[in-house]
């Protein structure tokens, strides 16, 4: 506890990051609002694994700063288990019905694009125009939104907030924290050597130092590393420490250009593979389409073509 | 090479054959994570401690937490329903320009971390109907094979419009993904320059599925107004202008993805 209050007193902890953490904070009371109310919901069959999952998540924002690092660890073993043993569900009842989203269109009209604009342009202008994180702007734009929306309807008070957050928590349930286990698993991979055992097999395939080479195989790597597993997210926590770091950033390109763009080479290879089941192919069944392929046919050109643009992007930028 | 040394990569073999079999895909990410431990000579009390650290120092990426305060009461105070009016005041355009403009509106909301409808809620309730309309407007049935194409086509142009703007958003969970993947490489880059570069680059895919898919409607509009002509203007039914119609969805995408690459 002393600790804690040392962190918010200390004149060494940029506001930024005191602003940031209780942000966590406050998200870390959102998912254990939603283990709770999920543990008291009867229409919710697995509530008890539901809860275990969101309250130990919850618990991993408000505290995780403040335990030793083990015990972190040992607490993110505890919240996968029941995402693993399939107990991580979601109760019925509280969606919003057709009836009630067009009777608040109606009332409240066009208008209500102004507060869904709020997140997207209090991020940009904290990142533009202070020091603080664009997340806290972020966080600072839901707050600026929600008050907007309580003006426009009464009928939004703070609890329809917190029912309609625990509302779409459930709606993406465990999937939701693909991207932060991917990203310990290559703080895994980094620690146990798997990046420099990579970079050892390929530089004996493509030529050392020759950024250009390193490009094309790391953005071609992407593409099909993520038409096989289906998932880009977890090809570029593989490629970027086997590629991306020894055969294109330690050359001295540009990280945010390589490591950003990477990513959406990585999605090309996500329009191409019928592996991104939701997004290739279970459309196709929305639509009651004949073709399974369908979606896949009209999409391959585009990122063919944006794969190849990509490409010549990394390397003019580079080469600039 | 020692082969221990490739022993450290089984951890990328179950991720990749994981993903591949579309196993649970948190069970592929621990037992990946597991293994790599072991084979990489990692104690449990390191493995917990790597994992502890890297988590909480990327709770940043769980930002979508705080952004669901707002967006799930946008929806229910009628969000899609204030998209879609926005959309039908295109009266009198062409399927192509239909699903064009989906697109634009679709990337531009991507960019501010809006998702406001996809394939279920908005694309098959909203923009296919318009769409069909758009094409019966001459009185006649719309033809399967040409159906087909376009529901092919609104369907890419959500996947093209949500990927590509997405990545726009500050603060996106692709941006958080590379920032943490090269903060662990040492490497710190900022989320406004992950989310800068990528501009032009959207740009650019907005405009190739924009120009592929007007290429493709054209193509169909035409072919239709030829079967209508052979098989007698009144008479054009799904039954009796079956070839025709699917003669058309598939020899029109072939010649039209020349015309997209070529750009």
């Amino acid at each position: 506890m002393t600790e804690f209050i040392q962190f918010f007193q200390s004149a060494d902890v940029t506001l930024s990051d005191k602003l940031l953490e209780v942000a966590y904070i406050v998200m870390g009371l959102i998912a254990v609002y939603a283990g709770i109310r999920n543990a008291q919901d009867e229409t919710n069959p697995k509530r008890m694994g539901t809860a275990l999952f969101w309250v130990v998540c919850g618990m991993l924002f408000i505290v995780g700063r403040w335990v030793p690092s083990t015990v972190a660890g040992a607490m993110v073993v505890i919240m996968v288990i029941p995402a693993i043993c399939k107990q991580v569900g979601r109760g019925t009842g509280d969606e919003p019905t057709q009836e009630e989203m067009e009777g608040n269109y109606e009332k409240i009209g066009m208008k209500l694009f102004v507060p869904a604009l709020s997140l997207g342009v209090m991020a940009l202008i904290f990142a533009l125009f202070t020091n603080i994180s664009s997340l806290v702007g972020l966080t600072f734009g839901v707050v600026v939104g929600g008050l907007m929306l309580f003006a426009f309807s009464h009928k939004n008070t703070p609890k329809v907030f917190l029912n309609d957050t625990r509302r779409m928590l459930d709606a993406v349930g465990p999937l939701s924290m693909l991207p932060i286990l991917l990203a310990a698993l290559g703080s895994i991979f980094t620690a146990a050597g798997v990046g420099d055992v990579i970079s050892h097999i390929v530089s004996g395939v493509i030529p050392q130092g020759n950024l250009v080479v390193g490009i094309i195989v790391y953005a071609i790597g992407m593409a099909v590393f993520t038409m096989v597993m289906g998932n880009a997210y977890g090809a570029i926590t593989v490629l970027t420490v086997g590629i991306g770091a020894p055969f294109v950033l330690s050359l001295g390109a540009d990280p945010a250009l390589i490591g950003s763009v990477a990513l959406t080479c990585g999605f090309c290879g996500t329009l191409m593979t019928p592996m991104a089941a939701n997004f290739n192919i279970l459309p196709v069944a929305i639509l009651e389409m004949k073709d399974s392929y369908g979606v896949i046919k009209k999409q391959i050109p585009i990122a063919l073509f944006m794969l190849a643009a990509q490409i010549v992007y990394m390397i003019v930028m580079t080469a600039l | 090479m020692d082969p221990a040394e490739l022993l450290k990569l089984l951890g990328i073999v179950i991720v990749v054959v994981g993903f591949a079999l579309k196993l649970d895909s948190i069970l592929i990410i621990m037992v990946a994570a597991i293994a790599t431990a072991v084979v990489g000579g990692m104690d449990p009390v390191a493995f917990l401690d790597t994992l502890g650290t890297s988590f909480v120092s990327n709770r940043s990426m769980c930002i979508f937490i705080m952004t669901f305060v707002l967006t799930g009461t946008l929806e229910r105070n009628g969000l899609r329903q204030a998209a879609a009016a926005l959309i039908r005041k295109l009266k009198n355009a062409t399927s192509g320009i239909i699903i064009s403009a989906y697109g634009v509106v679709r990337v531009l909301f991507a960019a501010f971390n809006i998702n406001f409808g996809g394939v279920a809620g908005f694309i098959r309730p909203v923009i296919m109907p318009m769409a069909q309309a758009a094409v019966e407007r001459d009185g006649k049935k719309i033809g399967d094979g040409h159906l087909e194409e376009l529901k092919g086509m609104s369907s890419g142009m959500d996947n093209v419009a949500w990927f590509f703007g997405q990545v726009l958003f500050v603060g996106g969970s692709g941006g958080l993904l590379v920032q943490g993947t090269l903060a662990g490489l040492g490497y710190d880059v900022s989320l406004l320059d992950l989310a800068m570069v990528q501009v032009p680059v959207a740009v650019v895919a907005m405009l190739a599925a924009i120009v592929y898919y007007n290429v493709i409607d054209r193509r169909l509009t035409k072919r239709r107004a030829r079967v209508i002509k052979a098989t007698g203007s009144a008479s054009y039914e799904e039954g009796s202008a079956e070839t025709g119609a699917e003669g058309a969805g598939t020899a029109a995408p072939a010649d039209a993805e020349k015309g997209g690459e070529a750009k």
